[in-house]
This record gives structure tokens, C-alpha cells and sequence, in this order.
């Protein structure tokens, strides 16, 4: 079984960080850390460039590690109470993880200042409250801090972080060119949900291979409304199906 | 640090660099594999664009006794070209993956290069002669009128510039569904193997239509894949045994004299995991991205993302030798997923059994001396431009107060990167490879 990453103190954790940024007042969540790198991995899943075969050994690696993610989520009840919860808290729960991509890089393209991480500040306080109360009434087993040496935000580093970022979102706007985003939460509301619908990402990716490059999100079906506790183990099913496609294709 | 020190250590200077001077880098010139041939003579690269260039060593010059020769181009040729796979509606690269070179058998030298799918084994010779003095044609070959011919002659070969063909003698294709990562000529000399994604193949140097499957590692049921074959490589002295590596940190060794399909590995090589380093990303830095035989055959080496290891063929359940080329990459882990970086795949060398070289980042490359247990960082840069002096040891500061001449992690350049080097066979003498430049390096001779 997947062994879970090692218990962190939580304070020892925030001093060090804490020491190498100024400004910062909160680490983002070890949920929200996971959720980050769970959705960051299934865009890479989508958009290997496919007028050439894409590397399967790529591939493979970030299904493991999205297996990895999903299976430890289903361990901890995260993965079903995401998928059940169908009100607006969880929805901007999730909101909260790509808003803070979203905004450093469009506020970037309208010529905005932003101030290091400030925004993203405001954010997290406001998720810290939501995060903690959620993972105390479902995850009460799993009291014990965790520890992810990998921190998602790269507090050691804002520009290179921002420059990441960029180029995520860019790789997200590209294939959302022909919707208008009127507000965020319209442009993330459909992306967000469809990658928990793994069906409608598939669905995507075969259209992919033939048109040529990837605009699968534009095929992804609206919103679902709340899924049954299944859904986590089909999901894990479909995304078996994603590394036959890769390689099938 | 190696170099730093007199003794044994090696002191490396900068002796050439090949390639384009801009910043501007094409991306078929982008170098893919870099390969010394057995004497050492001739040193291979291919590139993306699919094209292969061999340089030659100078004879050793009697006016400058304190260098070794220079390498100059010898061959340049397109060994292969990009395709279009009509069925799967994708384009096939030109990449050269990689280039093994045949032991020299007579006046002309042979090398195996491969792309995703196809093999082709190269003929490089000599021209230096050429018939004179023909009775029906002129010299620039169109025939001359018959009732011109009074009197018959012997043609005779007269000397000529010395010209340098690369023929294609055999090709070597339609054995690989998934891309070619690995070929290893075999210590027979006369077979080989290549290895793609799921499945190893036996070919014979003279037989281009028929191949043998000697490992396959593919799921009945796709979807359960969650394991490929990264590397393979032949025993130098044992002619029934190779390696394969695979991306979840393992390398099993095969007996082709157990049963005709290796699928049961006779050794399988892998350390536990370190409890106190589990991450999402433990598998993806355990992957191996190379795997090395020593000249001896006793040891094999093998590069991970962060580490070098050295197995001793006799120990399974743990290298003998670990040795970390950028630990301090192991914090940065998300940016380097997020970026791809955490995927690219480095390559290793051996000088002997005793000395073994990694690349690394902002054109970086390590040594690791196995017998005095010292490491040395040396830059691949223009800036040493300067031939017999030596290079400077680089140090990374991982974190902390910034000393000088060190260099942050923050501010590695990480599309600078060292995939591929090669060690002269019999010389200290190597070849480094950054995105598009290759460098020569040279010990310093006193």
C-alpha cells in the first residue's frame, strides 16, 4: 500500500519557512499543496505535444504520481468529500488553488503590480479557517501534521515561482482561446470539476490525437453535479485508461 | 576537490569547443550523444536534427609535445531523416538517440546509430586514392569517342585528397512500437541489442530483417503499465549477460542462456527506499536514466536524478557506492516537476573502474574519484577559454551565506544543462556535450 509521506511538526515547518520569506503570514496547507500538484500533474497528462508520440516513460511517471495523490486522498477521505461536497465552500476551496495561478499571471498581462505574494495572503487566511475545519470533521484520524519537502509555492523563490506559473496558465489559456473569460471563477469553475471527470478528459485527449494539438478542454462536458463516493474508484479506473491512450495512440 | 591538489589528481584545462558561438540555439543543433570510439581516434555526436559528426585526433604533434592532438571534423553525414508515421498520424524524430561504435576490423570503421525506431549501421572510410587513365572515359567520366582510342593503357591510382564517405550498410527497422532508448553492441561482436520502452531486441549485425525479443515487459492490459525499461546495456566481457534499468529505480540482470525470453531477470538490483525522503516525486528521482558497465565488468553504475550509484555485480540489495551530484535540488523538486526538468535524463561515464563523470545543471558537470573518495564540479564555458590553463572547481551554495566565487541555486541555469560526456577510452581526455557546444577537455600535461 502507499506509504504516506513523513509526519511534519507543523511549527518547525513555519519557522523555517518563515525565516527564508518576508511578507508571508501562511503555509499553504498540506491538502492544498497536494490538490496543487494533483492538478498540475493531470495538465501535464493532457497537453504533451502530440504531433509527435510523447514520451512514455513521462507519462508513466506523472500517472504514478497521480495515482500516488489520488490513492492517498481516498485513504484520508479528502478525495470523497471533494467529490461530495457540492457547496460553494468546497467549490472555492478548490477555486482558491488555480485562482492564485490565475491571478499572478493575468494580473501580470494587464500590467498589474503584484506585491510578492500579498493577494495570495489574503486568500490563504481566509482557506487556512475552511481547510482546517474540513480535514478535523473528516480526517480525524489523521491529526499528525504531515510533511511535503517539496513546498509547492517555492517560498524560496517568488520570481521563478511566478515564471512557473506562467507558463502553466499560459499552457491553460492556450487552450481555452476561444472562451471569454468573464470573471475567474467562470474560467476555472468548468476546468476545475472536469478534472475530477476523467471520463470528459479522456474524451479530450482522444479528439487530441487526431486534431493535432491540445484543446481538449474545450470538449470537457459542463459541470456534473455531485458525485457518489464510486466516482474515486472509477476515477482511478479511467485514469488507467489515460496511460492506454498515450501509448495507444 | 580533484585537481585542487597535486598527487594523483587530475588537473582538467580546456583544450577545444565545436559549435555555434550565438546564444541562438537551432534546435537540430541541439547535441543528443557524444562517443568515443575504441582507440579513442574518432569521437562521435549526433544531434537532433539527425545528423552525425566524427572528429579525429591529430597525430601527436612533435612541435608541441606538451598537448595532445587536437580533434578535428572528420565526417560529417545525415544519418537519419524525420518520418511520418502514416498510422498513427504522428512524425517519427530524427533525433540520434544514440551512437555505439564497432571495434575496428580493418581500414574502415563502423558505428551503430539509432533514432526512435530505426537502426542503421555506418561505414566511414578513406578515399585517398583514385584510377587514372581510363580508355574509354575522360577523366571527368563521360565517354570519350570510340574512334578517338589509338592505343590502350592500364589505368593507375594516383593520389587525391583525402575523402571521407559515410555509407549506410545495413538498416535495422520496423522492430520498435515504442522509442528506441538504448542500443549496446554485444562483446561477441557480432550481435547486439536495442532497447525501446517495453521491450528488448537481439539483432545480428548481418541480419537486418529478422530480430529476437528478449525481454518484453509489456502488460496484457495496458492500463495496468506503471513500469519501463529506461536503459540497457551489454556485459563487456560476458557475452550472455545484459542489464536493463527500469524508471522505478531498478536493474535487472539477464542470462540469454537461461531461456530464450529474459522476462526472469537472474539478479534484480535495488535499494530500499529512505523513509526520511519519501516525496510525491520519490519514484520520478528514482527513475534511472542511464546504466554503465566499468571496463572491468565487475561494477555498474547507474544515474538517478540526484545521485550516481555504484553496484557491485555480486550485491543486489544495495550499491556499494553512492555518490549525490546536486542534493540541493531535493528542496526544489515541485519547480523542476513543474518545469519538466525533473525529467531530463543524464548520462554517466566511467574512466576505468576508478573515476566516474556526471553532467548536471547551468553547464555543470561532477566527477567522483571512487578510490580518494573527492569530488570536483568543473563549468563547461566559453569564459575558460584559455587551452592549458586549468579549469577552476565551481561549488554550489545550497544555502546560507553565499561565499564567493560560489553560486546560488537560485541562480543555476536550468535550460544549461550537461546530459551527455564521454571519457577517452585509454587517455584523460573528455568530451562534454552542453545544449549545442561540445567541449574538449584535457589533463594537464607536465
Amino acid at each position: 500500500m502507499f506509504v504516506r509521506g513523513l509526519k511534519r511538526k507543523c511549527f518547525d515547518g513555519e519557522e523555517d519557512i518563515e525565516g527564508t520569506l518576508a511578507g508571508i503570514k501562511a503555509i499553504p496547507s498540506y491538502n492544498l499543496q497536494r490538490q496543487s500538484l494533483l492538478d498540475m500533474s493531470l495538465v501535464k497528462l493532457q497537453l504533451c505535444h502530440m504531433l509527435v508520440e510523447p514520451n512514455l516513460c513521462r507519462s508513466v511517471l506523472i500517472a504514478n504520481t497521480v495515482r500516488q495523490i489520488q490513492e492517498e486522498m481516498t485513504q484520508d477521505g479528502t478525495w470523497q468529500m471533494i467529490n461530495t461536497q457540492s457547496t460553494g465552500q468546497a467549490s472555492l476551496d478548490r477555486l482558491v488553488s488555480t485562482d492564485i495561478l490565475c491571478r499572478s499571471s493575468r494580473e501580470q498581462a494587464e500590467g498589474k503590480h503584484v506585491p510578492g505574494y500579498s493577494t495570495f495572503n489574503k486568500d490563504f487566511e481566509g482557506d487556512q479557517a475552511q481547510n482546517s475545519s474540513e480535514t478535523m470533521s473528516t480526517a480525524s484520524s489523521v491529526q499528525t501534521p504531515r510533511n511535503l519537502h517539496s513546498n509547492v509555492w517555492e517560498m524560496e523563490n517568488p520570481q521563478e515561482n511566478k515564471g512557473n506559473f506562467q507558463k502553466s496558465l499560459d499552457h491553460i489559456f492556450e487552450t481555452l482561446e476561444n472562451k471569454s473569460p468573464n470573471s475567474v471563477e467562470d474560467l476555472f469553475s468548468e476546468v476545475d470539476n472536469s478534472y475530477y471527470d476523467l471520463d470528459t478528459m479522456l474524451t479530450g485527449m482522444m479528439s487530441n490525437t487526431k486534431m493535432g494539438h491540445c484543446d481538449g478542454l474545450e470538449t470537457f462536458s459542463p459541470p456534473t453535479t455531485t458525485a457518489s463516493n464510486s466516482n474515486c474508484k472509477s476515477d482511478l479506473n479511467e485514469l488507467d485508461h489515460i496511460v492506454e491512450i498515450l501509448v495507444e495512440s | 576537490f580533484l585537481g585542487a591538489g597535486g598527487g594523483n589528481d587530475i588537473q582538467w584545462c580546456f583544450s577545444q569547443v565545436k559549435g555555434a558561438v550565438d546564444d541562438d540555439v537551432a534546435e537540430a543543433d541541439i547535441i543528443s550523444t557524444v562517443e568515443f570510439n575504441h582507440s579513442g581516434e574518432l569521437l562521435a555526436t549526433g544531434d537532433k536534427g539527425g545528423r552525425v559528426v566524427i572528429f579525429q585526433q591529430e597525430q601527436e604533434n612533435k612541435t608541441q609535445p606538451h598537448s595532445r592532438g587536437e580533434y578535428n571534423v572528420y565526417s560529417t553525414f545525415q544519418s537519419h531523416e524525420p518520418e511520418f508515421d502514416y498510422l498513427k498520424s504522428l512524425e517519427i524524430e530524427e533525433k540520434i538517440n544514440k551512437i555505439r561504435w564497432l571495434p575496428q576490423k580493418n581500414a574502415a570503421q563502423f558505428l551503430l546509430s539509432t533514432n526512435d525506431k530505426t537502426i542503421k549501421l555506418w561505414k566511414i572510410s578513406e578515399r585517398d586514392k583514385r584510377p587514372e587513365g581510363y580508355n574509354l572515359k575522360e577523366e571527368d567520366g563521360r565517354y570519350r569517342d570510340p574512334t578517338t582510342v589509338t592505343t590502350l593503357r592500364v589505368p593507375v591510382f594516383r593520389p587525391m585528397d583525402l575523402m571521407v564517405e559515410a555509407s549506410p550498410r545495413r538498416i535495422f527497422a520496423n522492430a520498435h512500437t515504442y522509442h528506441i532508448n538504448s542500443i549496446s553492441i554485444n562483446s561477441d561482436y557480432e550481435t547486439y541489442l536495442s532497447a525501446d520502452d517495453l521491450r528488448i531486441n537481439l539483432w545480428h549485425l548481418e541480419i537486418t530483417d529478422r530480430s529476437f525479443n528478449i525481454v518484453d515487459i509489456k502488460p496484457a492490459n495496458m492500463e495496468e503499465l506503471t513500469e519501463v525499461i529506461t536503459a540497457a546495456e551489454f556485459h563487456p566481457n560476458s557475452c550472455n549477460t545484459f542489464v536493463y534499468s527500469s524508471s522505478k529505480g531498478t536493474i535487472r540482470l539477464c542470462d540469454m542462456r537461461a531461456s530464450a525470453l529474459c522476462d526472469r531477470h537472474s539478479k534484480l538490483f535495488e535499494e530500499p527506499e529512505d523513509p526520511s525522503n519519501r516525496s510525491f516525486f520519490s519514484e520520478i528521482i528514482s527513475s534511472i536514466s542511464d546504466v554503465k558497465f566499468s571496463h572491468s565488468g565487475r561494477y555498474m553504475m547507474t544515474r538517478d536524478y540526484l545521485s550516481v550509484k555504484i553496484w557491485d555485480l555480486n550485491m543486489e540489495n544495495r550499491p556499494v557506492e553512492t555518490y549525490q551530484v546536486h542534493e540541493y535540488l531535493r528542496s526544489k523538486l515541485c519547480s523542476l516537476y513543474e518545469n519538466d526538468c525533473i525529467f531530463d535524463k543524464f548520462e554517466c561515464c566511467w574512466n576505468g573502474s576508478d573515476i566516474v563523470m556526471t553532467g548536471s545543471y547551468n553547464n555543470f558537470f561532477r566527477m567522483f574519484d571512487r578510490n580518494t573518495k573527492r569530488d570536483i564540479t568543473l563549468e563547461a564555458s566559453r569564459e575558460n577559454n584559455k587551452p592549458r590553463t586549468v579549469l577552476k572547481p565551481r561549488k554550489v551554495c545550497a544555502s546560507g551565506k553565499r561565499k564567493k566565487d560560489e553560486i546560488s541555486v537560485d541562480s543555476l541555469d536550468f535550460n544549461k544543462k550537461i546530459l551527455h560526456t564521454a571519457w577517452h577510452p585509454k587517455e584523460n581526455i573528455i568530451a562534454v556535450a552542453t545544449t549545442n557546444n561540445l567541449y574538449i577537455f584535457q589533463d594537464k600535461m607536465n
